[in-house]
C-alpha cells in the first residue's frame, strides 16, 4: 500500500497551481496517472521518487515512512529503491546496454540478475551497443530493463510508450505486464492513451490542474460499463468509407487491421484518428480448434 | 644554440597548472552549474575576471597580496616558508588564478548541458553524488574536460603581464618563453627571439589542432 498525501505548488503555463494529492495506490495493482500536459502526472512521480519535495505531505509505502515534512522526514531517492523509467529513456551514453544494467547493480548484488533481465526484454544480441545506436523501442527496454535491476518493489513508468509506434508499443506493454506480474510490482504508469490504459491498467487517476478528478476502473471511468459485451478490443480508426447507407471503417487493433460494419448514426460521429471500442455479442462466434 | 630553459620552464608551469586546475575546476565548475546558491553569480563573476582584466592589473595586486612587507605574504612565509614573489611557486598561483575561467567555463558548459535526468536516474539507481561525477557526469563530457585542458595550457604558456608583474626575469625559475622572447628583442637579438616565437606558434598550432581534430570528430572519420 502506498499511501499519498502532497501539496506542491507549481509554476504551469498557465500560471501558478497547487498540486494536492490524497490517495492510496493498492499493492500489486497496475494503476495509470491520466490527464492533459501540465496536470502534474510527472511531478507526483518526482515526488514519490523523492526527487522533488513537496512543500506540505506524508508518503507512506508498505508502513515505512518516505516523507513526512511535519516531522522533518525526506528519504533521499537513494534509500527509496523504486524502479524508474524516464520519459526521454536517459540511458547513460557511455555506457553499453550491458554496462547500463551492471551499473544498477547494488554492491555484491548477484550478477545474475543482467542475464535474466536481457532475456525478458529480448535485448540478448543488443547487449555490446552504447545507446546512441538504438531505435527508441530499443532504448525504452533497456530503460524498464535497468529499473528492474535493484528489484524494486515499485515501478514507475513515464509516459515510458508515447514516442514509439504502435506495433513496438504493443510489444512493450506485453513486456511492462510481464515483468509487473513476474516481479509482483506496484506499477504506477503515466499515459495518453486510452486504450494503453484499458489494455494495462487496474486502476485510474485523472488528473487536472494538479488534482485527482476521477478515480476508479478504467473500463468503468470510459463509461463502458453498460455494455454487456463478451467481447470488447480497442483500436484506432485509420479510414472510413461510405456505402449506400453503410459505413465500413478500417480499425488498427494491436496489430491487426479489422473491417467492421456500422450504420448511419454510428458511422457520422467518427472521425480518421478516433480510439474505437469494438464490442461483440457472442452470440455467433466461429471457433476454430488449434491444438 | 638557444638556451632552451625558458621554454622547459614554460611547458613545466603550464603542465602543473593544467594539472592543479583540473582538481580546481572540475568541483567549482559542478558547484557552478548544479547550485542555486544566491551567491553563485558573485563567484562566476569572480572565476569570469581575468578574462576581462588586463593581466598587469592581476599581477599588480598578487605582487602587493604576496608581497612579504604585507599580512598576507608575511602570514604565507611564516607559515608556511612560501615566498611566493618572485618564484615558480608564485608564478604557479598566479597562473592558476589567470587561467581558470578557461578550465572552469568549458566544464561548465557540459554539465549544465547534460540531461538532468541522466543525474535522476543515478540517484534513484542509489548511487551517490560522487559515484555520479566519476561514473556518468565525467564520462559523458570528455569533450569538454579536453577542451578545458587544451585551453588551460595554451593560455598559460601565452601569459606575459602577470609573469612579468609576479616573477620578474630570474632564469630557470621565472623567466618563461614569452618573457624571453621581450627580452631578445629588447636586445636586438631577433634570431633567438624568432626560434622562441617559431617553436610556441608550432607547438599551440599542433596542440589547438589535436583538439579540434578529436572533437569534431574528424580523427574518428579518417581512421574509419
Amino acid at each position: 500500500m502506498i499511501q499519498l498525501n502532497i501539496q506542491k505548488k507549481l509554476k504551469a503555463a498557465s500560471g501558478e497551481m497547487e498540486l494536492a494529492i490524497n490517495t492510496q495506490i493498492t499493492q500489486g495493482d497496475l494503476v495509470s496517472f491520466y490527464g492533459k500536459s501540465g496536470a502534474g502526472k510527472t511531478t507526483i512521480l518526482r515526488i514519490l521518487a523523492g526527487l522533488l519535495k513537496p512543500e506540505k505531505g506524508e508518503i507512506i509505502v508498505q508502513g515505512n515512512t518516505w516523507l513526512n515534512t511535519s516531522k522533518k522526514i525526506n528519504l533521499k531517492p537513494q534509500k527509496r529503491k523504486v524502479g524508474y523509467v524516464f520519459q526521454d529513456y536517459s540511458l547513460f551514453p557511455n555506457m553499453t546496454v550491458k554496462e547500463n544494467l551492471e551499473f544498477a547493480l547494488t554492491k555484491n548484488q548477484d550478477q545474475k540478475i543482467i542475464s535474466e533481465l536481457i532475456e525478458i526484454v529480448e535485448l540478448g544480441n543488443l547487449r555490446n551497443r552504447k545507446p546512441e545506436t538504438l531505435s527508441g523501442g530499443q532504448k525504452q527496454r533497456v530503460a524498464l530493463a535497468r529499473a528492474l535491476v535493484q528489484k524494486p518493489s515499485i515501478l514507475m513508468l513515464d509516459e515510458p510508450l508515447s514516442a514509439l509506434d504502435s506495433e513496438i508499443r504493443y510489444k512493450l506493454q506485453q513486456h511492462i505486464l510481464q515483468v509487473h506480474n513476474e516481479f509482483k510490482l506496484t506499477t504506477i504508469l503515466i499515459s495518453h492513451d486510452i486504450s494503453e490504459i484499458l489494455r494495462m491498467s487496474d486502476y485510474l487517476f485523472e488528473l487536472e490542474s494538479g488534482k485527482i478528478i476521477r478515480q476508479g476502473k478504467p473500463s468503468e471511468l470510459f463509461k463502458f460499463q453498460n455494455l454487456n459485451a463478451k467481447f470488447q478490443f480497442t483500436g484506432d480508426l485509420v479510414a472510413i468509407e461510405k456505402q449506400d447507407f453503410l459505413y465500413i471503417l478500417t480499425i488498427k487493433i494491436g496489430k491487426d487491421i479489422v473491417k467492421v460494419i456500422a450504420d448511419e448514426t454510428e458511422g457520422t460521429n467518427l472521425v480518421i484518428g478516433d480510439k474505437i471500442l469494438v464490442a461483440s455479442k457472442a452470440f455467433n462466434p466461429i471457433i476454430h480448434k488449434i491444438n | 644554440m638557444i638556451d632552451w630553459g625558458p621554454l622547459v620552464l614554460t611547458f613545466r608551469l603550464a603542465l602543473i597548472t593544467t594539472f592543479m586546475l583540473l582538481l580546481i575546476a572540475i568541483p567549482l565548475a559542478y558547484w557552478l552549474a548544479f547550485s542555486k546558491s544566491k551567491i553563485k553569480p558573485v563567484i562566476e563573476t569572480l572565476v569570469s575576471m581575468p578574462l576581462v582584466l588586463p593581466p598587469t592589473v592581476i599581477g599588480f595586486y598578487l605582487l602587493v597580496a604576496f608581497s612579504p612587507s604585507n599580512a598576507f605574504g608575511n602570514w604565507l612565509n611564516e607559515w608556511f616558508g612560501l615566498r611566493l614573489v618572485f618564484s615558480f611557486e608564485g608564478l604557479l598561483v598566479a597562473s592558476i588564478i589567470y587561467s581558470l575561467p578557461f578550465m572552469v567555463h568549458p566544464i561548465q558548459a557540459g554539465f549544465s548541458n547534460l540531461s538532468q535526468s541522466l543525474i535522476d536516474v543515478s540517484y534513484v539507481l542509489g548511487k551517490s553524488k560522487t559515484t555520479t561525477l566519476f561514473k556518468v557526469l565525467l564520462p559523458n563530457i570528455k569533450p569538454s574536460l579536453l577542451t578545458g585542458i587544451v585551453l588551460a595550457f595554451a593560455h598559460t604558456v601565452g601569459e606575459f603581464g602577470v609573469v612579468l608583474m609576479i616573477g620578474g626575469n630570474i632564469p630557470d625559475k621565472t623567466r618563461v618563453a614569452s618573457i624571453a622572447i621581450y627580452d631578445e628583442v629588447e636586445a636586438l637579438n631577433y634570431g633567438v627571439a624568432n626560434t622562441y616565437s617559431l617553436i610556441l606558434f608550432c607547438i599551440t598550432f599542433a596542440i589547438l589542432l589535436t583538439v579540434f581534430l578529436i572533437n569534431g570528430g574528424y580523427l574518428k572519420q579518417i581512421i574509419k
